[in-house]
């Protein structure tokens, strides 16, 4: 990809995000607080720095943006609100509103449906999942 | 809301309370109805979406929550929700109808169709927080018939009810107290663990079943350690994830509402105006 369209989506992260990487003092906090860390090839410290350093390529296709649970314990607990979630989100909003295809399709939902799943895992994959 | 009749509240149930988490749900209705306040269902409300739309330009997904906003605004009740998750998004959209002016300006652009104008008026309560702070502890205790003396209750926050902090103020998100001091109300025994505000794995069960597995097993765990003989959550896909990977664990995990149904005598009874939906159980 041309640096320059790699300017342009860094300039979209960040604004769809509001995050202001540069607030990073690199404590760590974010990624030694996450419960999906073991899950990911990218932690949360690692959003903040490559989309401050404009390193964005990776970030791209890394399945680690489907592995965020949402769960604001980095956004609680980081001492210098940076809020690295609202970074993994934006980069996943990129994703999936570039792409053709959802990274999940409503025909494939069913499969994955057991008697007791709630509506609440449906409605959240849906939002997390698709565009 | 100042003028907010405080015995009468909007009620959003969503999705899953008028589904899979009937109990929650009707256990929620039957003990107003004990502890004397009215849950009023919002006419036509629509799903809040389930998770909290972080991107500040995604709109759409944040008007179903407003619609809902608006009207209790115009009820002139506050906002009640039972769902960890309703509760989270509805709060957020709230918070940002209050102090984002970007999306202020769209999401009102968007419901001139609806002849909504809508800017925050709102006061979103968890029925915990009604617990707390209208009704009182002091008054749940008084009206518990059936305590549950020797119960040993592990609190399971979750991540959605208490995070993040500043918006949800419910209740220090470090070390929550609210569902303690509801567990004491029924008579029973609160057990502290550390794992009672991480994350259960939430929606990736999915996508990749391992990750719920591998959270659930480390809370029930660590309750476990503690001395809990049950687990109370407000939350369905919490439930759902800590009941599938219960493997071994001694743990039951319960609705709150459940419980307090059971302390307040009520668990028997049909709520007033349910009796289609729930007279069969």
């Amino acid at each position: 990809m041309l640096q320059s369209e790699l300017n342009k989506i860094r300039d979209d992260i960040l604004s769809i995000s509001g995050v202001n990487p540069r607030k990073c003092m690199c404590c760590g906090k974010c990624s030694g607080t996450c419960p999906s860390y073991d899950e990911m090839e990218y932690h949360p410290h690692e959003f903040v720095h490559m989309v401050e350093t404009g390193d964005i390529e990776a970030l791209l296709s890394t399945k680690s943006i489907y592995k965020c649970l949402s769960c604001f314990a980095c956004i609680e607990r980081c001492p210098r609100q940076v809020e690295p979630a609202k970074l993994v989100e934006a980069v996943r909003m990129v994703v999936e509103r570039q792409r053709g295809p959802q990274h999940l399709e409503a025909e494939n939902v069913p499969e994955q449906l057991d008697d007791d799943m709630p509506q609440q895992a449906v409605v959240s994959a849906f939002r997390k999942y698709r565009k | 809301m100042s003028e907010a009749k405080h015995s009468t509240y909007s009620y959003f149930p969503g999705c899953t309370l008028r589904n899979k988490a009937l109990d929650l749900d009707r256990y929620a209705r039957s003990s107003a109805e004990a502890l004397g306040f009215t849950l009023e269902e919002i006419p036509d409300w629509q799903c809040c979406g389930g998770t909290y739309p972080l991107a500040k330009d995604e709109i759409a997904t944040k008007l179903s929550s407003v619609r809902a906003l608006a009207a209790a605004r115009d009820a002139k009740q506050d906002l009640v929700t039972i769902c960890s998750a309703c509760h989270n998004v509805i709060k957020q959209i709230n918070n940002d109808m209050q102090t984002d002016d970007n999306i202020i300006l769209k999401v009102n652009n968007y419901l001139k169709e609806d002849k909504i104008a809508y800017h925050g008026e709102t006061k979103v309560l968890h029925y915990l927080e009604v617990l707390r702070d209208v009704v009182g502890w002091d008054t749940v205790k008084a009206k518990v018939t059936h305590p549950l003396t020797g119960k040993k209750i592990g609190a399971y926050y979750g991540c959605l009810l208490l995070r993040p902090g500043k918006v949800m103020q419910m209740d220090d998100p470090e070390n929550p107290k609210i569902l303690e001091d509801f567990i004491t109300a029924i008579g029973a025994t609160p057990v502290m663990y550390s794992q009672r505000n991480e994350c259960c794995g939430a929606y990736t069960v999915f996508e990749d079943k391992t990750i719920p597995q591998k959270r659930s097993e480390k809370i029930l765990a660590n309750a476990e350690e503690q001395g809990a003989d049950l687990l109370v959550t407000a939350c369905p896909l919490c439930r759902y994830n800590l009941v599938k990977n219960k493997g071994k664990s001694r743990l039951d995990i319960v609705y709150f509402t459940e419980l307090l149904a059971e302390a307040l005598g009520v668990k028997d009874k049909v709520p007033v105006g349910m009796e289609a939906a729930y007279a069969a159980k």
